[in-house]
Parts: structure tokens; sequence; C-alpha cells
């Protein structure tokens, strides 16, 4: 039996290499290593798109390129009365994939779904610490330990989820990369040979795509797995090309050597963009880029003040100088792409005349104060220090003398936090699951110290968050969310900077690529014309 | 020779420990931690670092934290890295064999090149050869790596497409690697056509990696003939009349090649620091890239453990120059 077993695996191996001459194959150029292919112990965007993107399922899928949800692994799901059971009807029939290294011998069930999540949340179940030091960040950042109650298998394909308290981001919550189902009995499997290991470098999953080889912070083999339940993918091999500087794959991309690339640096897109091989499509980035004041350190605890200082800022000179025109003036918190989003807010005028009287009336004279420019480059502000320059030029005209300062990167985050932070702090947020709450949690009073760089808790905004939550109805929720706006826009605890545009350049060849808001790259029902 | 050996050993013990500690306080004092790192924009609450700082035993004296990673090492094990939880000696081996071909390659074009240059500048002292050699020279060690490398992938790759921009080899290629060295692998896969991708993406990182190298051996070994070839000895022989080439090559080259053998040795060094850029700029997966990876993730295991097997290596390679200097000279061994 064994030894018909590595033969079959044999046998694949070289279906799969030796088929690659002909092979349909897709290019990414990817910007980092994976850490890892366990989808849930790591956070960072490219462990995503290499693990829980092309490998893995969740029960639940966000819509190609939008933040609504729709059947993943469970074909449909009831939610109780009171928002607190939630149970999910798997569809029947979902295959594990079959590697070298893996053959199934059933199919999904609701002992995957709950070995999923109980591995990282279960101190006492032994996958919880199969890698040194894992934290399970993401379902520990969603606050999911203390959501989630227990998880019941009624049958084989139906699991209910009781919760400790009703959550309307639950669904989407699910169809994030940290909730991918993983197989139970591939774990068993390594568990009796002793290899825990290896299920996150050899990994095994129900989606699109499955794992043939990874050469460390080289290249990323994947091959078209014939049993996905979405169908078989047009493209027969997905290869990543990890190249870490973005000037490098763009050269790649125009040198053929990949179809795809990811974040381009914004001083190349022109001349990809005037590549006649090359295509280059464009999103609004599901983002926010801001400056929080420290709204509890004078004179900044006063509204006028920061409305004054927010009226000082020319936004548009900055979209237009560290943008390059790739981004719009925010107004709100929350993007202009996402559901609840109020149009009617104005924004506050550029006007340096009526700022400076406005901080006259408000007694404050020869402020001095601080600008906190971040030391990396992010999508939602690709560079902080330009900005900081530009805001402080702007400071001057009327009369606020600024300085700017900058820390190492968890070093720069870490100081913004403290309490009498001295200054106005620079950040950003990228939306993980297309609801609201997940940009206006970032302004809660539980936030402070965490994410809340504005130190700012205001009774009227909180209660709003917290109604919003505890909300089920969408219509109702978008009311309440329109006015948390309302109250945000009035009392100012940042300056909404920028939404920025996202890019991604491509062959002419490639098609069926759909940008995604949430950030990730999907290759599912991508194609490639020869 | 062999009390020689002793003595130079003797020598490496207190280095080494003297690299781990280095190492592991270089580590620590860089600001942010593996934790906040690891969380990132995300972030951590104050409860949860406090339990991570725990897990990790951050939170403990750092006498002890040293004391037990040294403990460890003695018996082998670099530790786990924090970001990708794989034991760093795996990673290390997995890694090193890129590193090592391409700073060879490098290595070789830069003694093949910078001997000949330095020798030439020498005997034709003064000459247009000689300026522009020695000009040439100044530049290569001046250019900063990373302007360098995307100069060239923008020239030949971009430009002129006579190389492929970055990785190791054609992804149309595709065979389970053997020794880790691509020119040897790409020969045992017997695929046609991969040694020569395999070649062709190697030159042009090993044109960047070799430069500095280049310019330090061709100044240095023209130094070292100038020096020799004032010497008595030469003149003599060359008033026995013995031919030019002999003089050179038997009497001048072979004196001068002792402080040339010293800088090749010490180039090592330069070439691992070089690789880190190198690597970088043509995505080569080596340690240079890796270690870049992990200061910034501030993985304090694979940094502190990195450095130390860097080191090592470095110091074996000096350990192999001194004794061939004693191969090389005699009176070395007796001093």
């Amino acid at each position: 039996m064994k030894k018909k077993l590595t033969f079959a695996a044999a046998l694949l191996a070289a279906s799969v290499i030796g088929g690659m001459a002909n092979a349909k194959q897709l290019v990414y150029c990817s910007e980092a290593s994976p850490a890892g292919f366990d989808p849930s112990p790591w956070s960072g965007g490219n462990d995503f798109d290499a693990s829980s993107r092309t490998i893995y399922s969740r029960l639940v899928e966000f819509d190609h390129g939008k933040t609504t949800i729709s059947p993943g692994l469970a074909e449909s799901w009831t939610v109780s009365d009171d928002g607190l059971e939630y149970t999910f009807k798997l569809r029947p029939g979902v295959k594990f994939q079959t590697t070298d290294y893996f053959t199934p011998t059933r199919d999904l069930n609701a002992d995957d779904v709950i070995f999923s999540f109980e591995r990282q949340w279960k101190k006492e179940n032994p996958w919880y610490s199969y890698l040194e030091g894992t934290g399970w960040e993401y379902f520990t950042g969603m606050g999911f330990p203390d959501l989630l109650k227990e998880i019941v298998k009624v049958d084989d394909l139906t699991v209910k989820f009781v919760l400790n308290k009703p959550e309307v981001a639950f669904l989407p919550d699910l169809g994030m990369d940290f909730a991918s189902i993983v197989s139970k009995e591939y774990a068993d499997q390594l568990d009796k040979a002793g290899t825990r290991q290896q299920f996150t470098q050899k990994p095994i999953g129900t989606g699109p795509f499955q794992f043939v080889d990874y050469q460390v912070d080289a290249v990323i083999r994947y091959a078209a797995w014939d049993g996905y339940y979405g169908g078989r993918q047009k493209i027969d091999d997905l290869i990543f090309a990890i190249t870490t500087d973005p000037a490098v794959r763009a050269q790649k991309l125009k040198a053929g050597e990949c179809d795809i690339m990811s974040y381009p640096a914004p001083a190349d897109i022109a001349g990809l963009q005037a590549d006649t091989n090359l295509k280059v499509d464009e999103q609004e980035g599901l983002n926010i880029g801001y400056l929080a004041y420290n709204t509890t350190v004078p004179p900044f605890d006063k509204v006028e003040v920061r409305k004054a200082l927010n009226m000082a800022v020319n936004k548009k000179a900055i979209i237009d100088a560290v943008y390059q025109g790739a981004g719009q003036p925010a107004v709100n918190p929350i993007p202009p792409t996402m559901w609840s989003y109020n149009k009617d807010i104005k924004d506050d005028p550029y006007d340096p005349e009526a700022a400076k009287k406005m901080l006259a009336d408000a007694g404050v004279k020869d402020l001095s104060m601080k600008i906190w420019a971040m030391p990396v480059s992010r999508p939602y502000n690709p560079n902080a220090q330009r900005v900081a320059e530009m805001i402080q030029a702007d400071y001057a005209a009327v009369g606020v003398k600024a300085e700017i300062v900058s820390y190492e990167w968890t070093e720069y985050r870490e100081r913004g936090k403290q309490k009498d932070r001295d200054g106005a702090f620079q950040l950003g947020w990228t939306g993980d699951n297309g609801d609201p709450d997940n940009f206006l949690f970032l302004l809660g009073c539980d936030a402070i110290g965490q994410s809340n760089y504005a130190i700012w808790c205001n009774k009227e905004f909180e209660d709003l968050l917290k109604k919003g939550k505890a909300t089920t109805d969408v219509a109702e929720r978008t009311k309440i969310y329109e006015e948390a706006q309302v109250v945000f826009k009035r009392e100012a605890p940042w300056l909404t900077i920028a939404h920025s545009k996202v890019f991604m350049p491509m062959n002419k060849k490639v098609s069926g690529y759909v940008m995604d808001p949430l950030g990730i790259h999907r290759f599912d029902g991508v194609d490639v014309t020869e | 020779m062999l009390r020689y050996l002793l003595h130079k050993l003797a020598l490496i013990v207190p280095t080494v420990f003297g690299i781990s500690l280095a190492a592991f306080a270089f580590v620590r004092l860089l600001p942010g931690d593996p934790i906040l790192a690891l969380a990132g924009e995300r972030g951590v609450s104050p409860e949860r670092y406090a339990q991570l700082i725990e897990q990790f035993g951050y939170n403990r004296p750092y006498v002890i934290q040293y004391l037990e990673y040294i403990g460890r090492v003695l018996t082998g094990d670099f530790g786990i890295s924090i970001a990708t939880k794989r034991p760093v000696l795996g990673e290390f081996q997995a890694l090193f064999p890129a590193t090592l071909e391409l700073a060879t390659i490098a290595l070789i074009i830069a003694v093949l090149l910078g001997i000949p240059a330095g020798i030439f500048a020498a005997i034709k002292r003064g000459s247009w050869f000689d300026q522009a050699t020695m000009g040439v020279a100044l530049t290569g060690y001046s250019m900063p790596i990373f302007w360098w490398g995307l100069l060239l992938i923008i020239f030949f790759s971009g430009y002129l497409g006579w190389t492929p921009v970055s990785g190791r080899i054609g992804l149309q290629y595709f065979f389970k690697p053997t020794t880790g060295f691509m020119l040897i692998d790409s020969l045992i896969s017997g695929k046609s056509g991969a040694f020569r991708s395999a070649a062709s993406h190697l030159i042009l990182p090993a044109i960047v990696l070799a430069t500095i190298p280049l310019a330090v051996i061709a100044r240095q070994t023209r130094s070292a003939m100038l020096e020799v070839l004032g010497e008595d000895y030469v003149r003599t022989a060359r008033a026995k009349g013995l031919a030019p080439r002999r003089v050179i090559g038997l009497h001048a080259f072979r004196n001068a090649l002792i402080p040339v053998v010293t800088t090749i040795g010490l180039q090592v060094g330069t070439l691992m620091a070089g690789a880190i850029l190198t690597e970088t700029i043509f995505s080569w997966p080596g340690i240079g890239k890796w270690m870049i990876d992990a200061i910034g993730k501030r993985d304090y295991v694979v940094v502190q453990s990195g450095l130390l097997i860097i080191a090592l290596i470095v110091m074996a390679v000096n350990l192999i120059v001194d004794v061939l200097y004693a191969v090389i000279n005699p009176r070395i061994r007796v001093q």
C-alpha cells in the first residue's frame, strides 16, 4: 500500500514538474517571503497572499473585488434572533488537496471547522503551541477569545458557533484569513509522525491552488487543485517570484520575467503605464491616512484649536505632491467606497486666514508643537516625512511653529500611544473586513493605548459605536455610523489627510484579475492568454 | 607549524565569545522589539504584550538570557526564528550556499581581474593605464552598491535585455536542489539550458559584489608590487639579465603576494557585508537578505545566531589565510 502511494505521489510530482513546459503559468512578483504557510499565526498581507488566499478556503468568502460576503465552505447559515448562535451548513463533498505528502481519506467536515478555531483558542489544544511563541495574534486581535462561547458539532456537516455577545461583524470576520479552514486529518497524521512543524511548511487546504514547492526567499510554486469545489482554475501553475525591491519588481515586469506585480513605487507608475505591453489597474484603497492630535494635552484638548489646525493644511497640495495625484482628500475616517460613508459631511475648508483668527480667538499664541512622521512608506501614506514638511510649512503660515520627529517603526508606534505624547501623530489604517466598525473602532475609548492615537474618548461617539456593533439591521447601522461620522467631524480628533489609490501593474496577457479592496492578492479566476 | 596553528586557534575562542556577546547586545540595543514587530500595525494589548515577553523570556535579566543562549549554542542549538518559527541553523544551511556561490564567483572575478590589473599598473607606473586603472578602482570602491546594482539592472536587463533582472535561475527550470549551488545543481539536473540560465542570473550580482573587492585587490597588488620592484634583489635579478617576465613573475610577484593574500582574506568580510545589499537588490535568496529581514523584524534569535555563524565562517577563512601565509612564507611560522 505504502509503495503504491509513493508511486502515486511520484507520478503526481512528475506530472506537476514535467507538465510545466506546456502548462499555463502565471508569475506574480510578490514583495516579501511568507513567514509560513499556516494561514492563522501570522498577520502580514504577504503571508496571507501565499497561504490563505491560494491554498485555503473559509466558511464564507469575500466576493471578488468587494467587501460583501458569499457562501464559501458553508453553503448556508442561520442566525438566532438574539444574534448569539450562528449555525453553518457545510458544503458536502469538499476535498482537501492530495499531494505527495498527504492523501485525505475523507471530505471536509465539522471536525475540521472546530479544529481550525480551537487550535487558536484553547490553550489545552495540543496544536495551540505547536509553533514556539505563537500568539494567534489575529484571532486574539479580533476579540475571538472573548467572543466565542463554544463551537458545537451538530452533525458531520453542521456546525454551530455560540457567542458570548452579539457581534454584527462576525460573518465578515469569518471571511478573514485567520479563519481559514485547515485539515484535522492532516494534523492528526503529523501528530502521529511527530512532525507537527510540517503543518506550516507543507500546507494542505481546500483552496484553488495546491502547494508544490518553496525555495526559501526565492520562489513559491503552486499548481491548480483539480478537486477545488469552486472548479479547476484556468491557469495550471501559479508562481510567486519573491522580489523585495519595488524598482526591481517593475523591471522584472517590463522584462517579462513576471506577469503581475504588487505595490509599485509611486515613481515607477508612469513608466509602467507608458509600457505598451502592460496595463496598470487601479482602485480606491480601503484606507485612510491621518494626523491624530493628542486630545488630552492643551491646547489640543480644545475643538476650536484642532479645527483651526485642520483648516490651516492644504490637503490638495499634499495629494498632488506626495500621493502624486493617486489619492483623494479624506473627509471622514472611513473611505468613500465603504457603506455608511456620510456624503453630506463637508470637509473643513482650507482657509489659513480663518485658521489664524480661530487660533487667536481660542487664546493660542506662539504655539510650538511636534509633527510625527512615520519612518516607513505605506499605501495610505507613501512619504510621511514629506507630508510632515508640507504641514509644517502650512502651520508656519498661521503662526504655528512645528518640529518634525520620527523614530524607528515599532518604537514610533509605541511612543505614539503614550498618553502625554507631545504633538500630532501621523498614521493610517487599511481595512480588514469591509465593515465600518473596522475603521471607527480606532477611535473607541477601549482603543486608547492601542490604536487610538488621538487618545480621544467621546461619550456620544462611543455610544454610537457600541450601538452599531449590537445592531444587525444594515439600514439602521448605516444611520448610526453616519451619525458617528458627524460627531467625528465636529470634534476633529484627526486631520483626515487622504485615501490613496492602489495600483496593480500587469502584463496585457493577464485577464480576470480583480483588485481587492481589502488589499488581498488573489489569483482564482485569473487567466493568461498565450 | 602545529604550534602556530594551536596559537591561532587559541585566539579564536575569546573572539567567538566576544562576537557572541556583541551580537547579543547589538540586536537588543536597536529600538523596538520582536513582539511589537510581529504584531504589526494592528498592535498588541499591554496584557498580551506582557504575556508574550514572559513566554519568550525577554523580561529576564540580560545576563541570564545571554548565558542560556550561549549554553544552547555550545550544544549546537542556535534557536528558533521568532518570525518564521523555523530553526535558525536550518534556515542558514538552506540559504548559505546561495551566498557562498555568489561570493565565490565575485571573489574569483575580483582576483582574476584585480591582480593582473594591479601588476600592470605597477609595471607601467605613471602611464595612462596606471592612471585609468586606479581611477576606475577608486570609483568602484566608492560606488554605492545599491545604486550600482540598479544601474546595471536598468542597462543590461532593461535596456539591452542581455541578462535576467533577478533571481537565481529561470522559473521554467524546476528541480530539487542537491548541493544548493545553482551552477552545480543545474548541471546535475541534466536540463538543457539550465546551467546557462543559472550563469546568466549570477553574472550581474557577481559583478556588483566583486566591484569593491576588485578595486581593493587591484590597489593593494599595485602598491605591494611597487614596493617589491624597488627592492635590491629585484635589481640584482634584472642585472643578472633575467627576462622581465621571470623577474616580475618569480621574484617580485611571489614576494608581493603576502599582503595581497591578506587583503583577499579580509575581502571575505567585505563580501559578506556587500552580499546584504547585493542580495536585496537582486532578490538573491542568501543569508544577506535573510539578515536584513531579520533585523527589520527584530528577530533577536536570527540576528544574534546569524551574526555568530557568519563571524565563525569569516574567522575560519582568516585562519586558512593565516595558514596559507605560513606556507607561502616560512619566516612567519618561526615568528
